[in-house]
């Protein structure tokens, strides 16, 4: 039997006093995703916009592959990032598996069609003479792509967000190739799965605040910030 | 006169449609050209060409005397720019939106702020510079466009259907634009346009455009003096009428355009015809005048038009005839919507397409 209220108060107690656990954990979680966010945004972006921007055969296929992937449960990548990191896989060699830096590339993979398909929309969103306009004012062509890309600034942010929230509330990749070893490569997700089973509970519970903490943080800023930005653009010149 | 812009037998082709056949034309320096022709009809690609943003399927295409390839076409791009029929604008302030081919070619910052006052002083919106671009009115936006293209002092401007879709108002501060900008700055320009009045006041030279080929070129009165039934097609479907043409006994003909409604025409036809008046050849009058016109009708004014100097009046006279007068000869008048009038034209000034 759980014993709930103590749990609570426990977990409250945790979160008060800044046991150095469990703001490890949390520390690990934010830098992992912001990374994985960082680099999925690297080589997401130019396939974004080169999707977007060019009109080629096959198009619609791309695009609809890359919204498939969004769905990929996360455990079937794990396995397969798994068997790609473990000894005898093709990057076996990099001896990655169970480090930070398998599950920073591991969720950069699997928030990378998410990144993508959300950058397409809102890219494809802009006035399509946009790139003309940009060119016949002296662009370069990647400065006219940049001029593109500011107009969907709204949508740029929000696949970014969208994408950190998918990566730091993901199980299945940071268990697999993570390992959850404590201290090291144990995340939010994975470190609550961990102390549910072995009865901390007060752990766990305090890391599950702390996540839906996280998550609504950065939810709510991204709509203030939207509100802020119409407040900047629009509800400051006369009307 | 030299040649800034110089097509050879250009042909572009979109997929398998061609929008452009083989056209050969020189924009001269200092001069203002008008595209003259009906929708669809290639003047958009062709200033795209002009604009260095498409390339010609075949053909050649040099700018300032050089050949545009694709190893200088973004260095010679940087001498032309093209103002969309479409306004289009960045996200951000008025500034911002002007800034932006200054901050591309690197010019010095501290030079933005004066450039940016004198283009928008050109267009008339002083003192816009921290209003949101997209809040403005569809006229302010293609001014801020146009101010947008004009702070590159580029030696071409190009202008897609700058009046289009504009209230009078804004349709004349541009084309004063136009104009001052050609005089004052030297600026050659080419403008798209369907409005046939804008093409008789504005440009030196006029080509006429038509399924994607040049089909005439000269200076306005060249061009609408000799009416061809290309012009006739589209510029002037105003004042265009089908009939049934019959002899008269004094050696005339009289086109009957339905339900009694006669037009004395000159040239001897029988027959189905299709008769032209060009506007400028109407006159207009409050009380019945005594002329050796042979077309006089009396009718209401339908609709009025500010065209700048020009004021464009429809008057119903049984068929709705446009009629075209000065500004001052509207105000002498002391002309309104519905105001009884009589016009009349010569049979001399009916053309038979």
């Amino acid at each position: 039997m759980v014993d709930l209220l103590g749990g609570l108060a426990k977990a409250g107690h945790l979160i008060i006093t800044g046991d150095p656990t469990l703001y490890g954990i949390v520390f690990r979680s934010l830098l992992f995703s912001g990374v994985a966010v960082i680099l999925a945004a690297l080589w997401g972006t130019p396939i974004a916009m080169l999707i977007s921007l060019r009109n080629f055969r096959g198009k619609s296929l791309v695009k609809g592959f890359f919204n498939s992937l969004i769905a990929i449960p996360t455990v079937v990548l794990g396995l397969v990032l798994f068997l790609v990191f473990s000894k005898g896989g093709p990057l076996g060699f990099l001896g990655l598996l169970y480090t930070p830096a398998a599950i920073i590339i591991g969720e950069a993979v699997l928030i990378t069609p998410i990144l993508i398909s959300i950058m397409i929309t809102a890219i494809e969103a802009v006035d399509p003479e946009m790139i003309n306009l940009a060119r016949t004012l002296g662009a370069s062509e990647s400065q006219a792509s940049i001029a593109v890309l500011k107009e969907a600034l709204n949508g740029v942010l929000f696949s970014n967000v969208a994408s950190f929230n998918r990566a730091i509330a993901e199980l299945g990749v940071a268990l697999m190739v993570g390992g959850n070893i404590a201290g090291l490569t144990d995340v939010l997700t994975t470190a609550i799965s961990r102390y549910t089973q072995t009865n901390d509970i007060a752990l766990a519970i305090a890391l599950g605040i702390l996540l839906m903490v996280i998550v609504f943080a950065i939810n709510t800023f991204v709509v203030l910030a939207h509100k802020l930005k119409v407040y900047y653009t629009v509800g400051r010149s006369p009307q | 006169m030299s040649a800034i812009a110089e097509l050879e037998n250009v042909s572009k082709a979109f997929d398998a449609k061609m929008v452009l056949y083989n056209v050969n034309l020189q924009v001269y320096q200092g001069e203002i050209l008008a595209l003259l022709g009906p929708n669809g009809s290639g003047k958009s690609t062709l200033l795209k060409t002009l604009a260095l943003l498409t390339m010609p399927s075949s053909g050649q295409l040099k700018f300032n005397g050089e050949l545009v390839a694709a190893n200088n076409v973004e260095r010679l791009r940087q001498q032309t720019t093209l103002v969309f029929q479409k306004t289009t604008l960045f996200e951000g302030s008025v500034y911002d939106n002007v800034a932006y081919g200054l901050k591309i070619r690197k010019v010095p910052k501290n030079q933005h702020a004066e450039l940016i006052a004198q283009a928008l002083r050109i267009v008339r919106l002083e003192g816009f510079e921290k209003r949101q671009a997209k809040r403005l009115s569809g006229g302010e936006q293609q001014r801020v466009a146009i101010a947008r293209a004009l702070v590159l002092k580029t030696k071409l401007l190009l202008l897609d259907e700058p009046t289009t879709n504009l209230d009078p108002k804004n349709a004349q501060i541009i084309e004063e634009v136009i104009a001052t900008v050609n005089h004052e700055l030297e600026t050659t320009i080419v403008l798209a346009t369907h409005n046939m009045f804008q093409a008789q006041t504005l440009p030196s030279r006029i080509a006429l455009i038509s399924n994607g080929k040049i089909t005439q070129m000269g200076t306005p009165a060249e061009v609408f003096g000799k009416l061809s039934k290309n012009l006739a097609s589209f510029a002037a479907v105003d004042n265009t009428f089908k009939g049934n043409a019959m002899p008269t006994l004094e050696g005339t003909t009289m086109v009957d355009l339905g339900n009694g409604f006669r037009v004395e025409v000159t040239e001897p036809k029988i027959g189905e015809i299709s008769v032209f008046v060009s506007p400028q050849d109407i006159i207009l009058t409050k009380t019945p005048f005594q002329s050796s016109a042979r077309n006089v009708f009396k009718g209401k004014i339908v609709e009025i038009a500010d065209l700048g100097s020009l004021v464009k009046l429809k008057v119903d006279v049984g068929r709705v005839f446009t009629v075209q007068v000065t500004k001052r000869s509207f105000k002498e008048m002391t002309l309104n919507l519905d105001s009884e009038v009589y016009i009349a034209f010569k049979a001399s000034s009916v053309n038979v397409l």
